[in-house]
């Protein structure tokens, strides 16, 4: 880690490199719950009537005792199905919503004191919410966000032509958002919530509807973000290809609770139990299914799915009995480990 | 305070370039607006001419002019409607204002002010049209005019306090609607919308005071066609600061314990 402290009344550039120290978490997160109270009734007249004198409520438990830290410039991947409790977990991260229980802490501020200092340094950008005026080219909703955050006007115009060409604008700031296409509009919204230079992102599917290439622009946007401004970033996706691009580490959440946290490599580890092995041979007429089961056949080449601990086993025997012209072992795709994660039921997890 | 000056500036301007990409609309919009006064200038004329020429002195020119210049003055009124409030809470548009570093009620204020000037502009030649037919007796001086100029922004300010007080609402119930329909009924009466408030029974007047919805509408008109002494012009501009500061006094408390209740689901 790199610590690099500027001392600006002596004129000078005090540089302190220390590659063990561990900085104070950005991102703190202590027994968070959010539970909502929601009414409801059976179908029917008579039941609606009911409900007109008695009105019948349920707990529902968004967010259940959740606890996690997130240290400076780390981008984490925040996974879980729809309902998990994702986006109801930034809500209270960012300010909007306020916890029924627990503490959290981001940049030292509460958010849900909602002080105008901690949301000139954060942003929240949803895949789904837009912010910019849809009538106007970009250009001058950006104008109104300078104005908002106070930006200098120095500043505002480096940041913006630096965004523009990173993201390939140019030629799109002075169209009607309206006449840009989804993609097009997602650049435009991201650069708008990163203007005034956030120090924490929090990012609700931000590539949600997009084709590959805006995805994989979007994604690569977001790195090089994080990487020249140090930026603490959370990341919810559906699409395992930003989470795999970006995030070393994830959290992966489900009925309103923490099912792991760590590092990508590690949650496949511990979810996936098979392992996938291709094979290739020179009779490809053999049949292997007494070695594990067979996923694909593409010609001589063929995949087997293999419980993990039977895997050397297998690949042993593999290699013995047969003529075997190559052999790879492979952790399963990401996004079948998560398709297993979140399939598991509550009951389970607890 | 030169952030903010900044930040209205700005959003006044996004404002106005916003309705300036659709002028016809907008003054489609103003011309459908000018029915409401319209019918009502029409049935007072008629009962004044009908009663020998005037009803408790109002003359049929009179009636023009306090019609003519309620459309400016409806114009300026218009504010976000609880509707609105509705709308946004219930699909969680609200959410990116609530992260702003401001409160969401400056882009509010700003981005409707900026729709007035527009809306000024617009109905400078209908009003000079619906003078040639109507030919109202309207004859300002400097200092009503000036007066007027202020009221009809003090109006703006009331009933955009007003109407987001009524607009919180939505964060407990997202079915506020009902609620400023019962507004609208009050506002219709007590205000001088409907009629001048000079016409109306003597009880209607003593409860209005205790509103502020003549403030919105009555003052502001009979300040420029009324020929109201000073003391009843700094009277009602006095009124409208009151209600200003109520105004803002009721949303900053009533905010602390909206924005808790927040919870747009999906937003």
């Amino acid at each position: 880690m790199a610590i690099i402290t500027e001392n600006k009344d002596e004129s000078c550039i005090i540089m302190t490199l220390s590659w063990e120290v561990k900085l104070p978490p950005i991102i703190e997160v202590q027994s968070l719950s959010k539970h909502f109270q929601v009414p409801e009734r059976e179908k029917g007249l008579k039941a609606a009537v009911k409900s007109l004198l008695k009105r019948k409520y349920r707990i529902v438990k968004a967010v259940d005792e959740v606890s996690f830290s997130i240290q400076p410039d780390e981008v984490v991947g925040f996974l879980g199905p729809n309902g998990a409790g994702k986006t109801t977990t930034l809500k209270m991260l960012s300010g909007l919503l306020h916890p029924t229980r627990g503490t959290l802490k981001v940049l030292g501020f509460e958010p849900a004191k909602r002080q105008y200092d901690y949301f000139r340094q954060m942003t929240l950008v949803m895949g789904n919410r837009n912010q910019l005026s849809w009538d106007l080219p970009a250009l001058d909703s950006f104008e109104l966000q300078r104005a908002i955050y106070a930006i200098p006007d120095e500043k505002f115009k480096k940041t913006l032509n630096e965004f523009i060409e990173l993201l390939e604008l140019k030629d799109l700031v002075h169209k009607p958002i309206r006449n840009l296409s989804l993609g097009e509009r997602m650049k435009m919204e991201i650069v708008g919530a990163l203007l005034h230079s956030p120090k924490v992102l929090f990012l609700d599917e931000p590539t949600i509807g997009l084709d590959v290439t805006m995805q994989r622009r979007i994604r690569s946007f977001i790195s090089d973000y994080n990487q020249r401004y140090g930026a603490t970033v959370l990341l919810t996706s559906h699409y395992m290809a930003d989470v795999e691009a970006l995030c070393k580490r994830v959290i992966v959440i489900h009925h309103g609770r923490i099912l792991f946290d760590g590092e990508l490599s590690a949650l496949v580890d511990r979810f996936s139990a098979y392992k996938t092995v291709g094979i290739t041979l020179e009779d490809s007429s053999i049949d292997l299914s007494a070695y594990g089961e067979i996923m694909d056949r593409d010609g001589s080449r063929v995949t087997l799915r293999v419980p993990k601990s039977t895997t050397s086993e297998v690949t042993a025997r593999l290699l013995t009995d047969l003529q075997v012209d190559d052999l790879t072992v492979e952790d399963p795709p990401i996004e079948d480990v998560i398709e297993h994660v979140f399939s598991i039921p509550a009951e389970t997890e607890k | 305070m030169r952030r903010y000056l900044d930040i209205y500036r700005t959003m006044m301007k996004v404002s106005i370039l916003e309705q300036l990409q659709y002028p016809v609309a907008n003054y489609f919009y103003m011309i459908g607006m000018i029915a409401e006064p319209i019918i009502y200038l029409v049935v007072w004329s008629t009962v004044a001419t009908q009663q020998g020429g005037s009803i408790n002195g109002l003359t049929p020119q009179y009636f023009a002019a306090y019609y003519i210049v309620w459309t400016l003055v409806r114009n300026m009124n218009i504010v976000f409607t609880p509707y609105g409030w509705e709308w946004r809470i219930r699909e969680g548009q609200f959410s990116m204002s609530l992260l702003k570093p401001m409160h969401p009620l400056h882009g509010d204020i700003a981005y409707f002010a900026g729709w007035k000037v527009v809306v000024i502009v617009l109905w400078l030649p209908l009003a000079l049209v619906l003078s040639v037919i109507f030919k109202p007796d309207l004859d300002p001086t400097i200092q009503e005019g000036i007066v007027f100029f202020v009221a009809i922004w003090g109006a703006y300010l009331i009933r955009t306090f007003t109407l987001t007080v009524l607009g919180l609402i939505s964060f407990w119930t997202t079915r506020v609607s009902a609620l400023f329909e019962l507004y609208f009924a009050a506002e219709l009466i007590l205000s001088g919308r409907l009629v001048p408030m000079s016409l109306m029974p003597d009880w209607v007047r003593k409860l209005a005071w205790f509103f502020p919805f003549q403030w919105t509408f009555g003052f502001p008109i009979e300040s420029l066609v009324g020929d109201l002494p000073v003391n009843q012009l700094l009277l009602g501009l006095g009124m409208q600061l009151l209600w200003i500061v109520i105004g803002i006094g009721s949303v900053s408390i009533l905010w602390r314990f909206a924005v808790r209740r927040y919870s747009a689901v999906g937003g």
